[in-house]
């Protein structure tokens, strides 16, 4: 496997290519069950679905959670749930997980309801909560060996593999350090080394990057498109438009339990915005009141509290045509069009309140 | 087969070297074999993280265990037993104080290593530093999670008798050879309290200081009313009643009865253990129920 991931790295143009193989690969040597069986055969043509959920719904009492929502996930594929909190997001990864019951509709995985089959589901997934769960009394390398007891796996297997993601997740020199020592960042990256320990094909992960600081994020981002590249499905909740843009193949972007949109983040982009978009700020008395004065410019206008926002195909002509009506806003940028855009169209609201 | 030129010797050298492991590619086992040992073992791997994280405090457990016993025996069976003994041995059934005393704070000693082992870290494992999720992501469910944390702490309260006794005898305060038996009566005593606290820890959402409560309302008034220091019939009827539901106390009667052969009514014996065993047993029910309830199944 670190042969294999080695040299799709340095082929990253192959990454279809090189999923496709890894997978048979590991087929051919876990002689997986059946369910994995007929999932190969058909995945060089076109990928199986591993999730596929059906008019899926949660309740708590008078609060619907997770509203009749239906999506699939073929393998390989990076997709995410794109969605400010309190969307359901999260309650959607632990029904996949099998440790949140849905109210009603179906639920697959690998060909298995989680419902019924918890921990088969289980073993083949990694899974990163959105609060880390370390053990924090136990060294750093401890923690993965310990997690991948639970797999049954052995320790002549877990030693050298707990070494091997310590490299992956930059912890090595960690190693024999308490979980207390790390800072945010590296025990996020230890929670995703943790995930791998059973070398799942698919990896559930619930907000990866909320908390951390920029450069952590980075290089967060940057394991997780290494384990894209070598074929591990991802689901991914975020509210951040930058993380989802930077991940997913394809999104669904939830609000209040329901699928508002779905489709890769350029085409959502491309459906719900215009190719640019001007941002203005006149002063948060005067935004409102010189909107009306903006009518026109653009393809649309959204006006916010602290900014106005036209949506036009070129900011730049849009920002002389507010200039030639003799209005000076206090700064202007022009930028491309970003999913917080298509989020606050389909809701009207900001994904980050 | 091919030889494999990276691995194998020089054509003609006869036999091929033997490949090491490190330059085999790990490979996990595949997700069914995860999961049907999971099925099977879970509860064990479980109780392999909870020792795991008892080997960090060792020392302490271990100073714990020897420690406490010796302080307590010293002062009781030493100090207080010259007055004591001095006065009067008969109200003792014709032991000294230190073999009628010390059964009681072997079983004591269990009980409170349980009210601390079924409380706190219950509590870290849901709500603070919620350690319990990790394992239920994995092919774990939370029944193995619990009887995982049961386990590990069984053989810390197990371990733990066994050096009290080791004390106790060499206190030369466990005559009958039957004494070894009330390390098991400990331990089983110690579950029989702690099963239920473990449940109730279990069902707490809001950390509201309950568990000092517990030290101070109900562990405290166990350990003092259970005829731990005067047999249970010199109390007033009134306060009788605690030592009847204590398991410190059917732990202790029990416990008199392997270290010293205290004569007892064989019906109150069989009581004792049916006691033990039935508070031990429906506390696990509940403890079941609460994690599943709280976990999702």
């Amino acid at each position: 496997m670190r042969g294999l991931l080695q040299k799709y790295l340095q082929e990253p143009f192959h990454i279809f290519v090189g999923a496709t193989s890894l997978l048979r690969v590991h087929n051919e040597a876990t002689g997986s069950a059946t369910h994995s069986e007929s999932w190969q055969t058909s995945f060089d043509m076109n990928p199986p679905t591993v999730i596929s959920a059906r008019n899926l719904t949660k309740t708590y009492g008078e609060l619907t959670a997770v509203d009749n929502i239906s999506f699939d996930v073929p393998a390989g594929e990076s997709f995410g749930l794109l969605g400010p909190n309190g969307a359901g997001k999260s309650t959607t990864m632990k029904m996949i997980g099998g440790v949140s019951q849905r109210t009603s509709g179906t639920l697959n995985i690998m060909g298995l309801d989680p419902e019924s089959h918890g921990p088969e589901v289980r073993a083949h997934l990694g899974v990163v909560p959105q609060q880390d769960n370390l053990d924090e009394e136990l060294k750093v390398r401890e923690n993965l060996i310990v997690y991948g007891r639970y797999f049954g796996l052995p320790l002549s297997y877990l030693r050298p593999k707990a070494d091997e993601l310590l490299e992956f997740a930059q912890l090595t020199d960690k190693a024999n350090s308490k979980v207390d020592a790390l800072s945010g960042g590296m025990k996020r990256r230890l929670t995703i080394a943790r995930s791998l320990i059973n070398e799942p094909r698919i990896l559930l992960l619930d907000e990866p990057t909320t908390g951390l600081d920029p450069q952590a994020r980075h290089i967060l981002w940057d394991r997780l498109f290494r384990l894209k590249e070598n074929g591990v499905t991802l689901i991914l909740t975020t509210h951040y438009m930058d993380e989802a843009e930077q991940l997913c193949d394809r999104l669904i972007v939830v609000d209040k339990g329901k699928i508002m949109a779905e489709g890769s983040p350029a085409s959502l982009i491309r459906e719900h915005s215009s190719r640019e978009v001007l941002e203005l700020r006149f002063g948060s008395e005067r935004n409102s009141l010189i909107g009306v004065e903006l009518q026109g410019i653009g393809e649309r206008l959204e006006t916010l509290p602290d900014r106005v926002l036209i949506y036009a195909h070129d900011g730049e002509a849009a920002l002389e045509q507010v200039s030639a009506r003799g209005l000076r806003p206090m700064t202007s940028l022009v930028r491309r069009s970003s999913l917080e855009d298509v989020f606050l169209r389909l809701t009207g609201r900001s994904l980050v309140d | 087969m091919t030889r494999d030129p990276l691995t194998s010797g020089p054509p003609g050298d006869g036999a091929a070297k033997p490949i090491t492991t490190a330059e085999q590619p790990l490979r996990a086992h595949p997700p069914a074999v995860s999961a049907a040992r999971a099925r099977r073992w879970g509860s064990f791997f479980y109780a392999e993280q909870v020792l795991r994280v008892m080997r960090n405090y060792g020392w302490s457990v271990v100073l714990y265990s020897v420690g406490q016993p010796v302080a307590y025996l010293f002062a009781m069976g030493v100090g207080l037993a010259s007055l004591v003994d001095a006065n009067s041995e008969s109200v003792f059934g014709g032991v000294s104080y230190l073999e009628f005393v010390a059964p009681a704070l072997l079983v004591s000693a269990a009980v409170m290593t349980a009210s601390g082992e079924f409380s706190y870290p219950i509590m870290d494992g849901f709500k603070w530093r919620r350690v319990f999720y990790g394992p239920h992501a994995s092919p774990l469910v939370p029944q193995q999670i619990a009887s995982g944390h049961i386990m590990a702490s069984t053989l810390r309260f197990l371990l733990q008798s066994v050096v009290y006794l080791a004390v106790v005898a060499m206190f030369g305060a466990s005559p009958s050879p039957w004494g070894w038996v009330s390390a098991v009566v400990a331990t089983v005593a110690a579950l029989s309290f702690g099963l239920p606290l473990m449940a109730y820890a279990a069902s707490i959402t809001q950390d509201k200081g309950q568990f000092a409560l517990v030290q101070r309302f109900i562990v405290m008034p166990l350990f003092l009313f259970s005829g731990t220091f005067f047999p249970l019939d010199t109390l007033p009827w009134a306060v009788r009643w605690i030592g009847w539901i204590s398991p410190v106390w059917h732990g202790t009667e029990l416990g008199r009865v392997f270290t010293y052969g205290m004569d007892e009514n064989p019906l109150l014996t069989i009581t004792h253990v049916v006691y033990l065993l039935a508070t031990a047993t429906a506390g696990w029910l509940l403890v079941r129920h609460q994690f599943v309830k709280r976990m999702g199944s």
